[in-house]
């Protein structure tokens, strides 16, 4: 049955909240496809804005941001409401909608941009007017014309309806690993390469020409389009105290069902697993290629920031990657490492020397022909990686190689025996963005 | 104030002359790159340390002003670390 023919509401009535952990993708689960601006409508109802930039408006939606504790879905988790306060203050500012997800596992920006692109866009605008932008830029990555074309109808669509408060366009950057790190996204909007900047101080705004750039994450956008309408006490009815909202996860890996979930934080990590109905689970990656494993046997922790990070994982980009039981944790690395490697920007010695070595270790490794010296050196190299870029690309591929070194030390110790480790042969599981990287 | 090394990473081509000037405070890891671990630079060796950064073919090495660890009782707030990069620590300024 599809909502799209019902009456337009205008603010909905407090009993008529939406409830449950499904919120951004409610559209979805209703009609199954697009919500065009009269479905969307029909879901949440108008939103009210002020016509242009308003201060006061701002420090509305910063304030109601901050008792939400909406934290960015980028992969960084910053709290939404600091860069907003910080940015209060800018002159002539642009805001940047980063929908980029150059994790090649992720894929819940793409899924939000195509069902729900009103959302994104709702909370976008508020964003802007909030911080005094009278533009804004959607950034898809170029190979994804499908979504940017969907961005472009939505966009029409409020253009139709004059809802448009705010100019508003869709730009597609090269869609490399690095291109949605946001120094690099912003050198690519100013018309640079896009490379990421070294920044000697990280406070200092990030900017296109002179204007300073607000850089938010596209999800992050959908959720502030709701708490702009809903406000912070429904946002907080789902999730924990510590970690509130909900969240989009992107599983993939080793199942029978990967896709796109909405989740409330701290539902437990197994039962996230169970949506994608895999088959034994040996370890899951959580975050992204950059993120870190985690062994089967913490499954029943509760996927949060403040729980994951007890045992060193962080949500990162909401990428939950599934290796099975029968699979080589080190092999799978190796093959992740190459790309990571690969995918450098190329700028900063010790990650495009350090990379490749710490990938060609792992490689060694997981063939069976290193040894305990290569091992000692892998140690070594992955410290002389870490912390030494310009941006946080070699500290990811060192925390998550690192965390293989813990989580697979079984497969490990077979390996440096040089004995076949039981996942031997094993196809590849997690997902590369081009052919030629099935196999390492 | 105090001043510590910092490395530009992406202008560096591992030269390596901080490590030959300094190598108090600059370590060079497997590839050629400086290692600098951050702490502030000793009074004794500050005006070496200007001559490294001087001396940069590629001006990727700079000194950053750190406010010094507040003694026990100062409730001061700590500000923001202020860089001073290599052009500004040009051969003309002594």
């Amino acid at each position: 049955m599809k909502t799209a023919d019902a009456p337009l509401r205008s603010r909905p009535p407090v009993t008529d909240l939406p409830a449950g952990p499904t919120r951004l993708l409610a559209g979805w689960y209703r009609s199954g496809g697009r919500a065009d601006l009269h479905a969307h409508l029909a879901v949440h109802g108008p939103l009210d804005l002020p016509p242009r930039p308003d201060p006061r408006f701002g420090q509305w939606l910063a304030d109601a941001v901050h008792r939400a504790g909406l934290t960015g879905r980028g992969g960084a988790g910053f709290p939404t409401a600091r860069k907003l306060a910080a940015a209060a203050g800018w002159r002539r500012p642009l805001l940047v909608v980063n929908a980029m997800e150059g994790e090649p596992a992720s894929a819940k920006d793409r899924a939000l941009l195509s069902c729900a692109p009103h959302l994104v866009l709702d909370g976008a605008e508020a964003t802007a007017l909030a911080i005094g932008a009278t533009e804004l830029l959607v950034c898809v990555a170029a190979e994804h014309r499908d979504v940017a074309a969907r961005l472009r109808t939505a966009l029409a669509e409020r253009v139709g309806r004059g809802l448009v408060r705010v100019a508003i366009d869709v730009a597609q950057p090269p869609g490399t690993f690095v291109a949605g790190e946001e120094s690099a996204l912003v050198r690519w909007v100013g018309g640079g390469p896009a490379l990421p900047t070294f920044r000697p101080a990280k406070g200092a705004p990030l900017r296109v020409g002179r204007r300073p750039a607000l850089v938010q994450n596209a999800e992050t956008m959908a959720h502030v389009g709701l708490i702009a309408r809903y406000g912070p006490e429904w946002f907080r009815a789902e999730g924990l105290p510590e970690a509130p909202g909900t969240t989009l996860i992107t599983l993939t890996g080793a199942l029978t069902r990967p896709g796109v979930h909405e989740i409330a934080l701290g539902t437990p990590l197994r039962a996230i697993v169970a949506l994608g109905a895999p088959a034994e689970v040996g370890a899951v990656l959580l975050g992204g290629y950059g993120g870190t494993w985690l062994a089967a046997e913490h499954l029943d922790v509760a996927y949060s920031p403040p729980s994951l990070g007890t045992l060193g994982a962080t949500v990162g980009a909401g990428v939950v990657g599934v290796l099975p039981a029968a699979a080589c944790g080190i092999a799978e690395t190796a093959r992740l490492a190459t790309f990571l490697a690969e995918e450098s920007a190329g700028q900063c010695g010790p990650c495009v020397h350090g990379l490749p070595a710490v990938a060609e270790d792992l490689d060694r490794l997981a063939r069976g022909v290193g040894d305990r010296a290569t091992f000692d050196r892998l140690r070594r190299r992955l410290q002389a990686v870490t912390g030494r870029g310009a941006c946080g690309h070699p500290d990811g591929a060192a925390r998550m190689v690192k965390s293989a070194l813990s989580t697979f030390a079984t497969d490990l110790a077979a390996h440096l025996q040089q004995r076949p480790c039981a996942g031997r042969g094993h196809p590849p599981v997690m997902p590369l963005p081009r052919p030629g990287w099935s196999r390492p | 104030m105090s001043e510590r090394l910092r490395v530009d990473p992406v202008r560096c081509d591992a030269f390596g002359y901080c490590a030959e000037l300094l190598p108090e405070l600059v370590t060079l890891d497997e590839w050629g790159y400086p290692i600098l671990d951050g702490a502030p630079v000793p009074a004794g060796l500050v005006e070496l340390a200007r001559l490294a950064v001087r001396q940069c073919p590629r001006r990727a090495l700079f000194l950053e002003q750190v406010p010094d660890p507040a003694p026990p009782r100062a409730m001061r707030r700590p500000r923001a670390p202020r860089v001073t990069t290599a052009r500004h620590a040009g051969p003309t300024r002594r």
